[in-house]
């Protein structure tokens, strides 16, 4: 991006190399914006409601375009032309810009996140710890919010927040150390070029340390997004909605925007943290195609655990505040400090990794999907049966 | 339970449970799309005796007004005069209110010819009370006479026939139109 950006400056003499910085940047951090973060967490939100709708034996949204395809458009309007109240008794200036700060919490790490191996905004040496950091701004953003409301259901829920994604922040990045120990580097391109396109060669079957850092990291990133079985902040039993209970109308949405784009995010890190990122085979020598694949190859992947995200909630209920504590101080710190020491370990014995453990971790991992297949077959026999049997009883 | 055990029951519940949910993909939805993506239209699946918006068939309307007596909440207004020259009833109005009718079937069951019934539709949501009285008269038109020797106008015999039917199977317990039809029967 930035040599990009100074091949133009170079052929436009007389122009200060700021402007052109800054207008480069904000023509792109736009068309980032509205081309890919906007629909992204759109079409999220509908893909979100057709899944939890199937898992529930329902359909979903299907009358908005082919499929209910259009229905983020649709809301998304009826949002933006709500009323936005405002009431009496709120802070006014935090109130108003919480909104914005969690937005800007979330589109900021997009910055440091890759699209295809020529294709990211910014590759920064300092990558990972930029996109942790910055992402650390929602909090403040939903504190703001949960404190500006002047209600108590959004303080409690604004403070739960803060609570889970403060004390979240220390397995995820626990769980981060063991991949930067082993790229060498915090560079997001740096972490993905340091694993190859096999699934063996992915930093999630280096050894046994980096599965578990793997799990530990979705998870403690799906309990930092604020997502279910973590959303305490905003339980509608308790919480009505928690810190977003006295939005309406675009904040509200601003507010889900959020969530949605964040589960991207997530989707986003876990792939280029461990499961090899944009990384394709060099099957062609025309850059484009190549790029072209690679940016499918990261979407997908990433799409998967957004994709595992919604699965997840649509299955798990919320745990309670003190287990969601005794699960990050009882057993993810410990179990990640292990996860860090037994990889610093294996690095010192192997330096340059075993590609038997490799294999056996990832026999392993398809052996547990298969396994999982064989118990989705069980159930939905399960279910056949007993419909057959009904069937026998009317007859 | 000591602390693997807690992990491990924490990973094979879940996993188990995650199994059980990723088996609805591959089911099929209970949801019925009512109103438009039905494969038969719910009306049609309902019995026959199924008691619906009232209609009248003036054409068998013998302007008895046994049904306007029977109505327990007045929503059928009935006007009849009798022709002074031809001696023929002759009805004026007959309007019924369905925003008021309680559907209970009482004015259908003395009818004599069948006339006044039941049908099978019950989906009326309008904007305005009004609407939602039926006027089956736009000018007046003589009521119906039974004949003694038995109807032989074609015009009027196949109306005679579906309201004497409903007529009997009002008639006893074990009428046929006690009989619920079910959706397979409809698509048979």
């Amino acid at each position: 991006m930035q040599a990009f950006l100074d091949s133009i400056a170079a052929g436009m003499e007389g122009v200060p190399h700021w402007l052109v910085y800054a207008v480069g940047m904000i023509a792109f951090g736009a068309i980032v914006v509205f081309g890919f973060i906007l629909p992204v967490a759109g079409v999220t939100s509908w893909v979100e409601r057709r899944v939890w709708a199937r898992i529930q034996s329902r359909i979903g949204p299907n009358r908005v375009g082919p499929g209910g395809f259009l229905q983020w458009l649709a809301d998304g309007l009826k949002n933006l032309l709500k009323e936005d109240v405002i009431p009496d008794a709120v802070d006014q200036p935090l109130f108003r810009l919480a909104p914005y700060v969690v937005v800007a919490g979330f589109v900021g790490a997009f910055v440091a996140l890759p699209f295809a191996g020529s294709l990211i905004i910014a590759d920064l040496n300092i990558g990972i710890l930029y996109v942790t950091a910055v992402t650390s701004l929602v909090v403040v953003g939903i504190l703001m919010a949960g404190w500006s409301s002047n209600n108590k259901w959004s303080m409690l829920g604004g403070i739960r927040s803060a609570t889970q994604i403060i004390c979240y922040e220390i397995p995820v990045g626990l769980s981060i150390f063991p991949v930067v120990l082993l790229s060498g580097t915090l560079s997001m391109q740096g972490i993905i070029a340091s694993q190859g396109w096999a699934p063996q060669q992915w930093h999630m079957f280096h050894s046994p340390f980096l599965f578990a850092a793997f799990l530990m990291f979705f998870v403690g990133a799906l309990a930092e997004g604020n997502r279910t079985p973590f959303d305490l902040p905003e339980a509608e039993s308790e919480l009505v909605a928690g810190f977003a209970t006295e939005y309406s109308g675009m904040r509200s949405l601003l507010f889900f925007l959020a969530e949605w784009g964040n589960l991207y995010v997530i989707g986003a890190l876990v792939t280029t943290l461990f499961m090899g990122g944009w990384q394709v085979p060099a099957f062609t020598g025309n850059t484009l195609v190549l790029t072209a694949a690679q940016f499918g190859t990261f979407f997908l992947k990433a799409y998967l655990w957004v994709f595992v995200a919604m699965w997840i909630r649509a299955t798990l209920p919320r745990v309670r505040i003190d287990q969601l504590m005794s699960l990050c101080w009882k057993y993810m710190v410990p179990i990640g400090l292990v996860n860090l020491l037994g990889t610093a370990v294996m690095m010192v014995l192997v330096p340059e990794g075993s590609d038997v453990v490799r294999w056996v971790m990832l026999a392993l991992a398809l052996f547990v999907l298969l396994k999982f297949g064989l118990r989705v077959r069980y159930h939905l026999r399960r279910a056949n049966y007993g419909r057959m049997g009904l069937g026998a009883a009317r007859a | 339970m000591g602390y693997v055990g807690n992990i491990m029951s924490t990973m094979t519940t879940i996993f188990e449970g995650m199994a059980v949910t990723f088996s609805h993909f591959f089911r099929t939805p209970y949801t019925i799309q009512y109103p438009d993506r039905m494969p038969v239209r719910i009306q049609d699946t309902l019995p026959y005796r199924y008691r619906g918006f009232l209609e009248v068939d003036l054409e068998i309307c013998t302007g008895c007004l046994a049904c306007e007596r029977a109505c327990p909440i007045d929503c059928i207004y009935i006007e009849a005069r009798k022709d002074k020259e031809t001696k023929q009833m002759i009805l004026e109005r007959f309007d019924i209110d369905l925003a008021k009718c309680m559907y209970c079937g009482l004015c259908s069951e003395p009818c004599p010819t069948g006339s006044i019934h039941h049908t099978r539709e019950f989906e009326g949501a309008d904007f305005s009370l009004e609407s939602m009285v039926r006027r089956y008269v736009k000018v007046p038109v003589p009521a119906y006479k039974p004949k003694k020797a038995g109807e032989d106008d074609p015009a009027i015999v196949p109306i005679l026939e579906r309201g004497m039917r409903y007529v009997n199977e009002f008639a006893t317990a074990d009428s046929p139109g006690s009989k619920v039809v079910t959706p397979e029967e409809v698509d048979a």
